[in-house]
Formats: C-alpha cells, structure tokens, sequence
C-alpha cells in the first residue's frame, strides 16, 4: 500500500487506517460523528496526499482538456477551478476532476482510485496534442482545511496575503508557513469554507503540525475519511462509485453545472451520449432522508409500494439533520420532492422521503 | 481473560448455557472491531421477536456502526424467548458491559450442541490470530 508524507502522524495520533484507492489513509481518529460536528461547527484537518494531481502543460494544454473533460476549459477564467468530468464515447465517466486553469496550462485534482486509470485515458488521448502530462501525486502533499474557523486559522500561517480575497472555486499562491508561492485553493468536499493546499512531501508534517497548533484554541481537529464521506454526502456532493461510474451518467447526477453543451465543446468526449442523456433522462440523483433507525446503504432498494423505483448510492447517519440520509436513483416518476418513498431492508419496510439536493451547504447559501 | 463460563463462535457471539436456557451476546472484540473503539459509532442494533426459531450459524439479528453493518449469528439452536430491548436504545451498554448486561437474547435450546464453539482459552488465541 502506498503512504502519504502525514502517514507517521496519523499513526501517532492514534487514528485507525485502511485500505482507501490503494493507500493506507486515516478512516477516523476518534468517532466519526464528533469529527463531521468538528468540521461544521469549528474546523477540521484532512490529509488528501492521496488525490492524483496531474499538471497538463505545452501549448495544447487547454485545447486537450477541452478534448477529455466536459467543462469547456477555455472559458475557465485564470485562478478560476470548475468541476468537470472525464467521459467515455458513451458519456459515462471514467472520473471526476477539479480543473485549475492557469494561463496557458492546466492543474487536474482526481481521484485517488482512479489515479492510474486518468493518467493511461490522457496519454493515450493525447496522441496530436502538444502537451506534458506530469504526475505529481508522489512527490507533493495535499492537506485541507474545512469548516467555519478555517479561513481565520489558515490566515495565521499565511503571510502576505488576505484570504478573504480569495473566492469560492478560486486559488492563488501565496506563502504558507514560510513556503513561498504555496498554492492555496478555495475548494472542499465537506460544503463548509476551506481551503487546500499543495505542498513538497517535506513540508507536508511540518504544515500540518503548524495548522493543528494554530487551531488549537479553537478545537481544530483531524478528520479520517469516514467522517468526509458524511460531509461530502450531506453537501450533496458525488463520489466515484457511488453516484457516478461506468453505469451512471453526470446528467442523471445533476451534475450539469460540470457540463458544458456549448456549440465550441461539440468535440468533447461523450459528448453525443451526454446529448442524449439530457434529451431523454430515465432517472434522476435525490436525497432521501428516513425517521427509521436503519441506516441506508449502497444498494438498498427503494420502493413505493410493491413497485421497486430505484436504489440508494450512498446513505449515512447525519449529526447535522439528526437523521439518517442518503443519495439514491430514482424512476423520474417518483423524484419529486416530498414526496412519501420506502427503504427496504431485507424485506422490512422503513419510510423515507424525497429531498432535494444538498442536504446542506454554507458555501452556496 | 474473558469468562469462562460460557463458549464463543469464531464470528465473535458468546454464549451462557443454563439448563435449557442459553443466553447470547457479543464478545468486546467484536464491540471494539465494529466501532474501531467509539462506542457512539454504533448506531443501530436489530434483534428478534419472541418465539422466532433460530438454527446454529443462522443470523438472529443485526448491527450497525457507522461504517457497516454486521449479522449476529447464533452459537446455538433453539427458540428466543426473551430479548434484551434496552441495547436498541442504549448501545454503549455492548461497551460497558458485553458479558452480562450487553446480554442480547435467551433461547430455549433445541439441542446442548456446542459443536464448534471455543472456550475461553481457545477463543483468547483465536483473537490474538485475529488481530494480525
């Protein structure tokens, strides 16, 4: 299994690790509720070391991108970050990404799962393309910082620079700890402000002993993946494997908003498939929340009442709405908000209503 | 050392045989393995009705952590005829206390087979195995 340069403190910090996408990563360090309320009401460390990040140089860079991923690069304003997707010809994702569009270049965040899948999908997409594909995901860390108390926190390692500045879905470089031309970017899976930073694997444990002894006061704490699962999923947000994969679309997602349909994108990709997905969807991405004490999970079916309508992507217990969720697919017939499903487990039965999307967010509201 | 007055299942149930009574429950290693050490990562535990009918290795019931959910499955054969609703509501109490009040459910036995079941010293060596 692989290691990101925090793996010494989290061992040290006692957390409990698995196996996550081939790397070794903190599942919690403590319980997983306290550590999502952590985040929500004050803020949260989070070792993202494992995240591919791939820089895409060469004077063909943005028209590459533009090729493979379905937000129209081009159109991305400099500093500005987009959601997007990497679609097969039949508009089913391989991945999801985050586009950071620099000036004649582009810096890709993916998935830690899909890492080695991406890099063989762009090489071998690049064939015509004058570009560089460097995979930087070994030699650099990536840490986050989520929640309320964030910006206020991260300020005091930052020189020279006043986060407030910065946007939501923007980055910039600025120096952090001492690191000059650190890139920070305003981004997160949890739906709280944050931020995250890119760092040389060297200096991943000094930034992050740094960050967790400036918040300290303040109850700043290390958040393991059982708790961003909840966070992401309470903000409405898609993981790969769950909402989204080689069965399901990003139009079925919802996930539009990292779809570009422009004219100029016609050659993107998927993009034929995705065209037809909107034209006639079959099925549509909705929260569930359910008052039962069961907790719904990846496959639980959906019915109303002896008809079968969909099935759940993920489901959790939620210390925010005091209730369990969950993200399913449902028929379009039985996506309306309100109304009245049920959740079956092995044959028994618990209500569950339909709800829009996110559950909760304090970066769009 | 855990008690050794009762048998233990590979999948982590232990069960107290009195007469025809036997009582079943879960082991802290099978506490400690579902909540990684949190009790307040359990969430939910399912147990059955009264007179339901359960064979050795059958699941009796389930339980839920945060992360996953697990079956209980019977060390023994008979029929519940009591169940421990309080854990439902108050599943620190597995933490606090898995060998007498985390107690889950009495069956009247079918049959005193205790067939593959382990005793204490057996089951302490099988979870040291476990652990690595």
């Amino acid at each position: 299994m692989k290691t990101t340069s925090l793996h010494a403190v989290h061992e040290q910090l006692g957390a409990k690790l698995i196996d996550f996408g081939g790397w070794h990563m903190p599942v919690q360090y403590g319980p997983i509720l306290d550590e999502v309320q952590c985040v929500r009401n004050r803020a949260g460390l989070f070792d993202l070391g494992h995240m591919g990040r791939v820089h895409v140089t060469g004077p063909d860079a943005v028209a590459f991108v533009d090729r493979i991923a379905t937000n129209w690069c081009a159109k991305i304003p400099v500093s500005a970050i987009r959601y997007s997707l990497f679609c097969k010809e039949d508009g089913n994702p391989i991945d999801d990404v985050l586009l950071y569009r620099e000036e004649a270049s582009v810096y890709i965040v993916v998935n830690a799962s899909n890492t080695a899948v991406d890099l063989d999908w762009m090489r071998r997409q690049s064939a015509g393309f004058r570009v560089s594909i460097d995979d930087q995901t070994d030699r650099t860390a990536m840490i986050a910082i989520q929640g309320p108390l964030s910006r206020e926190i991260l300020q005091r390692a930052v020189s020279g620079y006043d986060l407030s500045k910065l946007g939501y879905y923007k980055f910039d470089f600025a120096t952090v700890c001492g690191l000059e031309r650190t890139r920070i970017s305003r981004t997160g899976y949890t739906g709280e402000l944050g931020y995250e930073l890119y760092l040389p694997n060297a200096e991943g444990p000094r930034v992050w002993s740094a960050l967790a002894e400036l918040g300290a006061a303040q109850g700043i704490a290390p958040i393991g993946l059982g708790a961003r699962d909840i966070l992401r999923l309470e903000a409405g947000m898609p993981l790969y494997g769950h909402e989204i994969d080689l069965q399901h679309n990003p139009i079925e997602a919802g996930l539009n908003f990292g779809v570009s349909m422009a004219p100029e994108k016609a050659g993107t990709l998927g993009r034929g498939a995705l065209e037809r997905y909107a034209a006639a969807p079959t099925r549509k991405l909705v929260g569930l929340t359910t008052p039962g004490p069961r907790v719904p999970r990846q496959g639980t079916e959906v019915y109303r009442g002896s008809q079968r309508v969909g099935a759940v992507c993920s489901g959790a217990p939620s210390p925010t709405l005091s209730t369990n969720i969950a993200s399913a697919y449902v028929a379009l017939d039985a996506a309306q908000v309100g109304l009245e499903l049920e959740l079956d487990f092995r044959g028994k039965r618990q209500p569950c209503r339909v709800q829009e999307l996110p559950f909760f967010s304090r970066t769009r509201k | 050392m855990r008690p050794d007055d009762r048998k233990y299942s590979p999948t982590h149930e232990w069960v107290k045989i009195d007469g025809e009574t036997a009582t079943v429950g879960i082991t802290d290693f099978a506490v400690q393995e579902l909540s990684n050490g949190n009790t307040s990562d359990l969430v939910y535990c399912d147990l059955p009705e009264v007179g339901r009918s359960v064979k050795a290795g059958q699941t009796f019931g389930e339980i839920e952590s945060v992360k996953a959910v697990s079956d209980l499955n019977s060390p023994v054969s008979g029929e519940v005829v009591d169940v421990n609703h309080v854990i439902e509501e108050h599943l620190e109490v597995l933490a606090k206390d898995p060998w007498k009040e985390g107690w889950m459910v009495k069956f009247k036995l079918a049959s005193k087979s205790t067939e593959g079941l382990m005793d204490a010293a057996q089951y302490e060596k099988f979870v040291a195995q476990a652990k690595h």
